[in-house]
């Protein structure tokens, strides 16, 4: 690449500037990992599945119950706005009358331009109520799952719909050439070519809710247990981070560092599964 | 044929489902929350720990952090970006690791943020609970989104112009400055209300960054409360706070329908004049 002068000076600027960026998430992971440091140097990473229970006064630091509160509640709402996500990209493309489509397509954006607070909001205010009425006490798993899988909804619908737009139209007509219904086109033609896209929107989606913070510290009623069925409080590890970073001191804020690890080890395991997806397509 | 009539039965119902839900989201928002409502609720401070009075100084806060932010991510996010489509090869190692880098950036959880703030922000470059802390913090947010929308809209503007700048005998800097960015100019503003509706959306990262006071800020140094973090305050800490968490809401909401539109509004604007004057 031939450069003049200016243009020397101005790429080096530039590369300083880049690095900067790039050194963001080096410095992340090394903060996380120096705040961690009091209790990772005793090298037993096994006391946070082992010790008795989550009570950092009296140096017990169990995180599994808010680990498989966070889990569970992904898995939960995943189970739920994968459908949905992907019947409203179907609606779009394939169903909606025109009028309708525009419209439609706007409020799923609109749904994911809601900020987490506000969802949080609506569900401990109208949600976690109507759910007390069913089965007390209303913020539970159950909630969390339920406001989860809106938030995440946007996200799945939205690359879905993406991806079912990028299938080229000679498909369309073989199929229509071949006599298939509408819906055995969808099911054995354009989902399947759609289908690593519409994967790589799914685990965009997860990552979301496994760090999503607000909207569940405010509907899942924060009791730190393992749930035995959906409408028991839960707490999971992004809001024990937000509920207790206020007053942790020594161990206890390395403790919760150390959650803070966990979930960008789960976040970068998840990238790392949406590597080899694209890949393998 | 049962199969088919099936799917677009099931499919209807799920579009009908979202759009109820939608609206009576919506609807609950602007019932509980509109009666508070008035100009006066926009510019008073906040009474009684936000269960009476309005929320100036908080929009005052969550003004000055957003400027912070922008200010501070923009510039680096336009030259990593102009960096990574102009000034490096695209099969570089250099730029592969941190193309990399910026995708795991993208995902990174807020409140992860919000521990590295504390941590570096806060505490090693003793800033404090401050407004300099929760701008810069958000700012690291935002990064990636600003970088990508950035590189975009670079890599939209044809290859033409590199070619016929190249043979103007214009250096890259010029042709950037002239041609390139000019033509990106509709994505830079997309990118930026993009980042601006990001960051204003934002509670977990700025709880332990920029903290929760209440007043109106002297100066960056001071704790500001984000508008967000008072809605979340009220609803969780605040006994009877319902009401002003909701009219609080209706705020955010709007400001972010009001920066949704104006973005799409500018750069159809943009992309008009641009057309007109080459």
């Amino acid at each position: 690449m031939f450069l003049s002068q200016t243009d020397k000076h101005l790429s080096l600027w530039l590369r300083l500037c880049t690095l900067i960026s790039a050194t963001i998430l080096a410095l992340i992971i090394m903060f996380l990992l120096a705040e961690s440091w009091p209790l990772l140097k005793h090298g037993v990473l096994t006391q946070f599945i082992s010790d008795e229970s989550w009570h950092p006064a009296q140096r017990l630091y169990n995180i599994l119950p808010m680990l498989s509160a966070t889990l569970l509640s992904t898995l939960g709402a995943l189970t739920l706005a994968t459908p949905l996500g992907i019947a409203s990209a179907m609606f779009n493309r394939y169903y909606a009358p025109s009028f309708l489509a525009s419209g439609y397509r706007r409020i799923i954006e609109l749904m994911a331009g809601i900020p987490s607070v506000v969802y949080g909001l609506w569900g401990l205010t109208t949600l976690a109520p109507v759910i007390n009425l069913w089965h007390p006490p209303g913020v539970s798993l159950l909630c969390a799952i339920l406001v989860l899988a809106m938030m995440i909804l946007p996200t799945i619908a939205l690359t879905a719909d993406s991806a079912l737009g990028a299938i080229p139209v000679v498909f369309h007509q073989t199929a229509a050439a071949l006599a298939l219904s509408r819906w055995g086109t969808i099911r054995h033609v354009l989902l399947p070519l759609a289908k690593s896209s519409i994967g790589a929107g799914i685990m965009l989606a997860t990552g979301r809710a496994i760090g999503e913070t607000m909207a569940v510290l405010m509907v899942a009623g924060n009791v730190v247990q393992q749930p035995d069925s959906l409408f028991d409080s839960v707490r999971t590890l992004t809001a024990n981070i937000a509920l207790e970073m206020a007053y942790a001191m020594g161990d206890h804020r390395a403790a919760l560092f150390v959650s803070g690890l966990a979930l960008m080890l789960m976040i970068i395991l998840l990238a790392g599964l949406a590597e080899i997806n694209k890949r393998s397509s | 044929m049962l199969k088919n009539r099936l799917a677009t039965l099931l499919i209807w119902l799920s579009v009908i489902l979202i759009s109820a839900v939608f609206v009576v989201l919506v609807l609950d928002l602007v019932r509980h929350g509109w009666a508070e409502l008035s100009l006066a609720y926009l510019v008073d401070a906040p009474l009684d720990a936000g269960r009476g009075g309005g929320i100036g100084p908080i929009m005052v806060s969550t003004g000055l952090i957003l400027a912070l932010t922008i200010s501070v991510a923009a510039p680096l996010s336009l030259a990593t970006a102009v960096f990574l489509t102009e000034f490096s090869s695209k099969n570089s190692v250099f730029s592969g690791i941190i193309k990399r880098s910026l995708d795991v950036l993208a995902s990174v959880p807020s409140i992860v943020f919000g521990l590295f703030g504390n941590a570096f922000f806060c505490v090693y470059l003793g800033l404090g609970f401050s407004i300099l802390s929760g701008g810069l913090t958000l700012a690291c947010m935002v990064l990636p989104i600003l970088i990508r929308t950035f590189s975009e809209g670079l890599r939209a503007a044809p290859d033409e112009y590199r070619l016929a700048a190249a043979a103007l005998g214009l250096n890259r800097a010029a042709a950037l400055r002239h041609f390139l960015l000019p033509t990106a100019t509709p994505a830079l503003i997309a990118g930026l209300m993009l980042a601006i509706g990001r960051a204003i959306a934002e509670t977990a990262a700025l709880i332990f960054t920029s903290g929760y006071v209440d007043r109106m800020p002297d100066s960056l140094m001071d704790s500001g409360r984000a508008l967000s973090i008072h809605i979340y305050d009220l609803s969780m800490n605040v006994a009877g706070g319902d009401s002003h968490a909701n009219s609080a809401a209706l705020i955010l909401i709007s400001l972010l329908f009001m920066i949704n539109t104006l973005s799409s509004k500018l750069a159809y604007h943009w992309m008009h004049k641009r057309i007109t004057c080459l």
